[in-house]
C-alpha cells in the first residue's frame, strides 16, 4: 500500500509572531514541521515497522523553503517526497483539491494530516480531502492499528472519546498522544539526501480559491499584571480576593 | 435563505446555537429585508427527544425543518454533511451557519465541498455585503486575528462558541416541517464510547473556569485545590494537556490547542506554566488570574491578577478568605 503524510512548515511554537504589510512575516524566524503533522509521519513509520508493507510519501504545498520540512520527514524515514511549489496561500478547501489529486495519482489508500494546523488554526483539510475522494475519515486519533485493510483506533469526539473501526481507503488526523515522534539520526539524515524529492507546479491542479486573505493583526489585550508576592499566604490571599471582589468585580 | 444547523443535547438547544441565531439575525439584517432564517434539526432514533428541540428553536427562526430519522441517531460526519448539503441545496441557502464544535468543524468542510462553496472556519465576526462575506478569525494558535473574504454566492461558516451573545426567543413560533433525506451509510463504525460529562457547569459555557496544571502536584491535589475552589465559585474545571496525559484528569477538561477553547469572564490558572498551546485555548478570557511559584512563568504575562507562591498554601488561604 501507499501512505501519504501531508505536512506544513510553520513557525516554531517558541517564536513570537510578527506582522508586516497585513500578513504574518516568517522571514528570519525558526520554521519547523507542524508538530501535529509530525505525529502523522511517525504513525506511518510505526505502521510499517509493525509489519504493514507500505511506501510512505511525504507531501507539502508551499514556497521553496517548505522543502526543509519535507527533508525532515525523509530523514525520519519517509521514502520519498512531493513538493507542490507555490507562493500562493491556499485555504484548506482549495488545498484539498491538490491533495486529493495527488492521492489519486499515487494510488494512496491512507492519508495522514495533523488535527489542527498551527498557522491557519484549521481543522478542515482532512475532511475536505476525504470528501473529494469520497473516503471516510477519522479525526483526532489518539491510537491506531492496521490489520489487513481495517483500521482500529480511538479518537476524540465532542464529549469524550470513541473507539472505532474503519475500512481503507481513509483519511486520518493525528494529534499529541498518538505517538512520540522520533528525531532523525545523523546517518538517516545523510541517507535522506539521496531520497527523491519531486517538485510539482501548482498550475496542473486547477485550483481556484474562493477565499481571500485581507488582513492580519495582533490584538493584544492589555492585562493589568497585578502580581502579588505570596510569601505571606493569608495576606496575599486576602488581597487577591479583595481585588477580585471589589476591583474586577468577578466574584461575589 | 440563511440555514442554521441546530446543536442540541439532552433535549435542549445548545447555547452555541443561540449564539448562532444572533449571528444569523445580524447577517439577515445586513443582507436585507427578505432574507429568511431556517433552522435544521437533525436527530432521531430510539429515546430521542426531537420535538421539544424543534419547538424551542421555532421561537427564534422563520422556519424549522425537522429530520427526525432513526438513521440520525448518532452523529457521523458523512451523514451530517449529506443532510445539511441536501437541505441547503433544496432551500437555495446563501449562508450555512454551523457551530464550530469539534463535530461541526469535522463535517462542515464536507458540506463546503458538496456545495462547491468556500468555508469560513471558526469565525468570531461576520459581515455581509451584496456579493461578499467578510469574517474575522484567530490564527497562529490564537495569537493573530485575520480578516478573510469569501467571494461566492454561497458560503459555509462555522461560528466560534462563546463570542456572540445568545439570542432571546420570541413568543410566537415559526412553522415546522418534517423533511426526508437521502442518507449514506456511515463508514466509521463506533465500537465504544467513553463519555466524559461532569456534574459541573460546562467548560465552554461557564462564567468562571478554574484550571489546574502540573503545579497542583497530583490528581488528589487537583481535587483538593482546583475542584474545591471551582465548587465554591460555581465554576467549571479545566486542565492542561500535561495532567490529562498523566491521567489525573479526563480529556474533556483539557483547555488548549488540542482541547477546548474557552472565553469565560474569569479564568483562574493554578500551577499552569502558560505554554502557547495552552494559552491558545484561554487567552481571550476577560480576566485572567494566575497562581504559580515561578515569577517567570509565561502565564503571568497574560494575567490580570496573580500571586507568586505555592499552590498548597495559597489555595487553602483563598478558600478561607472566600468563606469569611
Ligand atoms: C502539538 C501540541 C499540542 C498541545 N496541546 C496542548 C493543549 O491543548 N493544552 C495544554 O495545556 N497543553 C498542550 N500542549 C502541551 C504544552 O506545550 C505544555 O506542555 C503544557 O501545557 C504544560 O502543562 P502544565 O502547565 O500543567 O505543566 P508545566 O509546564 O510543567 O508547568 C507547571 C507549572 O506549575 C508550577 N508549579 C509547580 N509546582 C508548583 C507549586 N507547588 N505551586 C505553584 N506552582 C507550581 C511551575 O512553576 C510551572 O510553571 C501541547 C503540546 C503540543 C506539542
Amino acid at each position: 500500500m501507499r501512505i501519504l503524510t501531508y505536512l506544513r512548515q510553520v513557525l516554531d511554537a517558541e517564536e513570537s509572531v510578527r506582522i508586516t504589510n497585513q500578513a504574518v512575516a516568517l522571514e528570519n524566524s525558526k520554521l519547523v514541521m507542524d508538530t501535529m503533522d509530525e505525529y502523522g509521519v511517525e504513525e506511518a513509520l510505526r505502521l510499517r515497522e509493525s509489519g504493514v508493507e507500505t511506501e510512505i510519501i511525504a507531501i507539502a504545498v508551499g514556497p521553496a523553503r517548505t522543502q526543509d520540512a519535507l527533508r525532515t520527514a525523509l530523514a525520519m524515514g519517509a521514502d520519498r517526497a512531493i513538493h507542490v511549489e507555490t507562493d500562493l496561500r491556499l485555504d484548506p478547501i482549495a488545498l484539498s483539491k491538490v491533495l486529493a489529486q495527488i492521492a489519486t495519482q499515487e494510488e494512496a489508500t491512507l492519508i495522514f494530516s495533523g488535527g489542527q494546523q498551527a498557522d491557519w488554526d484549521s481543522h478542515a483539510l482532512a475532511a475536505a480531502t476525504a470528501e473529494r475522494l469520497q473516503w471516510p475519515q477519522a479525526t483526532w486519533t489518539s491510537a491506531l492499528t492496521l490489520s489487513g485493510t481495517t483500521l482500529t483506533g480511538k479518537h476524540d469526539a465532542d464529549e469524550g472519546s470513541e473507539s472505532f473501526t474503519l475500512e481503507l481507503p481513509a483519511v486520518v488526523t493525528t494529534q499529541q498522544g498518538l505517538n512520540e515522534p522520533r528525531y532523525p539520526t545523523l546517518p538517516n539524515i545523510m541517507k535522506s539526501k539521496k531520497k527523491e524529492l519531486r517538485k510539482e507546479s501548482l498550475d496542473q491542479f486547477n485550483v481556484t480559491p474562493k477565499l481571500k486573505f485581507l488582513a492580519a493583526e495582533i490584538q493584544v489585550k492589555s492585562r493589568l499584571n497585578k502580581i502579588l508576592d505570596g510569601k505571606d499566604a493569608p495576606a496575599a490571599a486576602a488581597q487577591l480576593v479583595d481585588l477580585l471582589r471589589n476591583e474586577a468585580r468577578v466574584i461575589a | 435563505m440563511i440555514l442554521i444547523v441546530v446543536e442540541h443535547a439532552n433535549g435542549k438547544v445548545s447555547k452555541s446555537t443561540w449564539e448562532i441565531v444572533t449571528a444569523s439575525r445580524e447577517l439577515a439584517h445586513q443582507k436585507g429585508g427578505d432574507t429568511s432564517i431556517t433552522a435544521l434539526v437533525l436527530g432521531g432514533g430510539e429515546g430521542s427527544n426531537i420535538a421539544p428541540i424543534a419547538a424551542e428553536i421555532a421561537r427564534a427562526t422563520d422556519q424549522v425543518l425537522v429530520a427526525d430519522l432513526p438513521a440520525l441517531a448518532q452523529y457521523d460526519p458523512e451523514l451530517w454533511s449529506a443532510a445539511v448539503a441536501q437541505i441547503a441545496t433544496e432551500g437555495e441557502a446563501s449562508v450555512i451557519l454551523i457551530g464550530a464544535s469539534r463535530s461541526g468543524r469535522e463535517y462542515s468542510p464536507r458540506v463546503a465541498i458538496k456545495l462547491d462553496a468556500p468555508l469560513l472556519e471558526d469565525v468570531i465576526s461576520l459581515k455581509a455585503s451584496s456579493d461578499t462575506l467578510t469574517a474575522q478569525r484567530y490564527t497562529y494558535l490564537a495569537r493573530v486575528t485575520e480578516t478573510i473574504e469569501a467571494t461566492s454566492p454561497i458560503a459555509v461558516v462555522t461560528i466560534k462558541p462563546g463570542i456572540y451573545t445568545p439570542a432571546t426567543p420570541r413568543t410566537e413560533s415559526a412553522e415546522q416541517f418534517d423533511v426526508d433525506l437521502n442518507l449514506p451509510t456511515p463508514r466509521l463504525k463506533v465500537t465504544g464510547k467513553n463519555i466524559e460529562r461532569s456534574s459541573r457547569v460546562g467548560l465552554t459555557e461557564a462564567d468562571i473556569v478554574v484550571s489546574g496544571g502540573r503545579g497542583v502536584g497530583s490528581a488528589e491535589g487537583f481535587t483538593q485545590y482546583v475542584e474545591a475552589l471551582a465548587d465554591h465559585l460555581g465554576a467549571a474545571v479545566g486542565a492542561t494537556r500535561a495532567i490529562v496525559d498523566a491521567g489525573w484528569r479526563p480529556y474533556a477538561e483539557q483547555v488548549g490547542q488540542t482541547g477546548k477553547t474557552v472565553q469565560p469572564k474569569t479564568y483562574i490558572a493554578i500551577g499552569i506554566s502558560g505554554a502557547v498551546q495552552h494559552l491558545s485555548g484561554m487567552n481571550k478570557s476577560k480576566t485572567i488570574v494566575a497562581i504559580n511559584r515561578d515569577a517567570e512563568a509565561p502565564i503571568f504575562k497574560i494575567a490580570d491578577y496573580g500571586i507568586v507562591g505555592d499552590v498548597s498554601q495559597l489555595v487553602p488561604a483563598i478558600l478561607t478568605e472566600l468563606k469569611k
